[in-house]
């Protein structure tokens, strides 16, 4: 699955980040492949925002798409 | 009153020290011998700018990093010179902030890194990079108030000692530790450098000769590496990935989340970021900017400063002084103080017009700065900004471009590619008019009433979209994606606002006030010599044929050719109808930009493809100001 495609509210696991440069951009923002996430806003047909703890980045749609996430297995409070 | 006070008090603090200090860069404070740099560093909105206004009191020398737009701050701290950095999330060379804070973080002898503790996850990145560099440093934890607000625990003794820095707790804008961090520069010391690093950096640190640019050149940084004439590291994304997972592992240790609560703040910042509630208050934020700029200050301000101050005290004033040594019939008299005259109608217009205007721009710009609102306004718009090839980032040289299409022309730097600098270029040279010819613009608006205002707006903003449509179309390559960080919304705080708003407008009138002196005199050379009268018939055709305006309307355009706003304010004096009014104002907004602009395009772009955007600005305005007139008039 691919990171423009989860819903708000919904929680997952980034598993690749492609492009090198987003990648190191990721890193310093404090998401690396293996971080958990959760979708704080998506604009439609624009950018994904995504949630770290108090933590939030935007990212294009056309980025996003390229992405991999994984849905979380286990299930936290729903208080996103 | 008293908030009125500081920003003059700033000005001349500016004013006083920057002599002879402009473009000279980082270095501008002489430093005796033994005297230590001490340089703030932090991540963008952590308050950097409270603890350097702590540190240098009165007199602060602002100037521009050579060839950027960068303004740096520096100040003498006791013995020793504190400088600021542009705020940043690590160091490196990806935009020009980066480089120009790389560069002040190498020469520096000590570093007091500012954190945002309620963002300490992403900001300790920052922070142990510049501890892997081996620089004597402290840590200013900022926000300890917020930590408190928002349920967190930081353990600071346990960070100090992981860090192996100091660790103060602050909260600067409550001027909270702030005492505490200068008694602590006598502690500072290195940190512990990540053991994995360290026979790397050794061997690095032989070549080069410094350990902080032996790290940068092991993360690859190509133009540190250059200098040494060595070839960058290719070990930035592991060194990067090790870094994280300290960072990670040092935050699970100190920090002790209690309960993970949405805020008020919190919540508004959702709420203008979902297009339901975002795009109504984005139109609620473009009101209040009419209200406050072309309501406002164009109206009841500028009332006051141009008509009463300027016209009624100070023409009569100066030309009653003038008057009795030089003739107004003579040339110098018509040079002075005739229509367009040196000390008349510049004076009048520089100081009653364009400087209350102009600060009222900065003002609301410099608001929407500090409250963190840019870069959700960047995220909003990002999908419509694609449509013309540009991301959401280039909103701010967009925005800008209403403040100063020079400056924003070098501000389209950031952008992350040469197509989106090429696209967002002659979109602000072509279709954005700058504050200065806005303020003229709204003023000639205002008076015509509201339906003139939409269809002005419409007209200009359907043409910059079709430009940007055609030309994401015809430019070859791809344009880079949105990746920003959102900071969490803050109240600005009144003094930093004004501010930067006073040194901007400082800087733009600085610039400003030669061209427009130039501009005036050449009008009035024309006028005494008679060119002004073949100019108009040279282009009666155009004007009265094709524009269907009066052939005076010309005049507007020699003056618009020196600035833009200039050319606005020569349509001052014609008492057009409405339509015409429109019309005119229409093909100044889409003609050919001021000289400084100009000169600022042939540098940023080369003259393949300046060139054709300014010839393009010449069709472009006539095409469509033409095309109106034929159908409206």
């Amino acid at each position: 699955m691919c990171l423009d495609q989860i819903k708000t509210g919904e929680e997952v696991i980034i598993k690749e980040i492609p492009d090198s440069m987003a990648k190191t951009q990721f890193i310093r923002f404090g998401i690396g492949e293996g971080s958990s996430v959760i979708c704080h806003t998506k604009i439609p047909f624009g950018p994904v925002v995504l949630r770290k703890n108090r933590q939030e980045i935007a990212i294009g749609r056309e980025l996003a798409k390229t992405i991999t996430v994984e849905r979380s297995t286990h299930v936290r409070g729903k208080n996103a | 009153m008293s908030e009125e006070k500081t920003p003059e008090k700033e000005l001349g603090a500016v004013k006083t020290t920057h002599g002879g200090h402009s473009h000279t860069g980082s270095l501008a404070i002489s430093l005796p011998e033994g005297c230590k740099r001490i340089v703030l560093a932090g991540n963008p909105n952590v308050g950097k700018s409270v603890f350097f206004n702590y540190f240098s009191g009165l007199y602060v020398d602002v100037s521009n990093y050579p060839g950027t737009t960068i303004e740096i701050s520096q100040a003498r701290y006791g013995d020793d010179a504190i400088v600021d950095t542009p705020g940043i999330y690590g160091v490196s060379s990806f935009n020009d902030e980066e480089i120009v804070a790389r560069d002040i973080i190498l020469s520096a002898d000590m570093v007091v890194n500012v954190v945002d503790a309620v963002h300490i996850e992403r900001d300790l990145f920052l922070t142990l990079q510049l501890i892997d560099m081996g620089l004597p440093m402290v840590v200013a934890l900022n926000f300890m108030d917020e930590v408190e607000e928002q349920d967190l625990e930081i353990d600071v003794d346990l960070l100090s000692d992981l860090l192996g820095v100091p660790v103060i707790p602050t909260a600067a804008v409550k001027k909270r530790g702030l005492a505490e961090v200068t008694a602590a520069l006598d502690d500072a010391r290195e940190g512990n450098q990540d053991p994995f690093l360290h026979k790397k950096l050794h061997e690095m640190l032989s070549r080069v000769g410094s350990q902080p640019e032996a790290l940068m050149v092991l993360e690859g940084d190509e133009h540190v590496a250059a200098r040494h004439g060595i070839k960058p590291g290719a070990d930035r994304e592991v060194i990067y990935v090790r870094r994280r997972e300290r960072v990670n592992d040092i935050v699970g240790h100190v920090v002790k989340e209690k309960a993970l609560v949405e805020t008020v703040r919190q919540k508004m910042g959702r709420l203008v970021l979902n297009p339901l509630t975002g795009v109504p208050f984005l139109a609620l934020v473009l009101y209040g900017l009419y209200q406050l700029v072309a309501v406002f200050i164009a109206q009841i301000v500028v009332g006051v400063t141009e008509e009463a101050l300027m016209q009624g005290y100070w023409e009569p004033f100066i030309r009653g002084i003038v008057e009795p040594i030089v003739s107004e019939s003579t040339p110098l008299g018509e040079i002075l103080i005739g229509e367009f005259g040196v000390l008349t109608m510049t004076a009048t217009y520089l100081l009653g017009l364009l400087l209350p205007l102009v600060l009222g721009f900065y003002l609301a710009l410099a608001l929407m700065e500090d409250s963190g609102y840019l870069p959700r306004l960047a995220t909003l718009v990002d999908r419509a900004l694609n449509a013309i090839g540009l991301n959401g980032r280039a909103v701010v040289p967009l925005i800008l471009g209403f403040g100063c299409v020079t400056m924003a022309t070098i501000t389209t730097r950031l952008l992350g590619t040469e197509r989106e600098k090429t696209i967002a270029t002659a979109i602000l040279q072509w279709a954005i008019p700058c504050s200065a010819q806005l303020g003229v613009i709204t003023v000639l608006l205002a008076a015509i009433g509201g339906f003139y205002i939409l269809l002005y707006i419409g007209i200009v903003f359907l043409t910059l979209a079709i430009i940007g449509t055609v030309l994401s179309r015809v430019l070859p390559g791809k344009s880079a994606p949105l990746l920003i960080d959102l900071p969490p919304l803050r109240l600005p705080r009144p003094d930093n606002v004004a501010r930067k708003a006073v040194t901007r407008t400082y800087y733009f009138m600085k610039e400003a006030i030669p061209w427009f002196a130039i501009g005036a005199l050449v009008v009035s050379v024309m006028k005494i010599t008679h060119a002004l009268t073949a100019w108009q018939d040279a282009w009666a055709p155009l004007t009265t044929g094709w524009l269907k305006l009066p052939k005076e309307a010309s005049t507007a355009f020699v003056m618009g050719l020196v600035r833009r706003d200039f050319g606005a304010a020569g349509l001052f004096e014609m008492n057009l109808a409405p339509m015409e009014t429109l019309v005119a104002l229409v093909t100044i907004t889409l003609f050919v930009p001021c000289i400084a602009s100009l000169m600022i395009l042939f540098k940023e772009r080369g003259w393949k493809q300046a060139i054709p955007i300014w010839l393009g600005s010449w069709v472009l305005a006539f095409g469509i100001g033409g095309i109106l007139a034929q159908l409206l008039l």
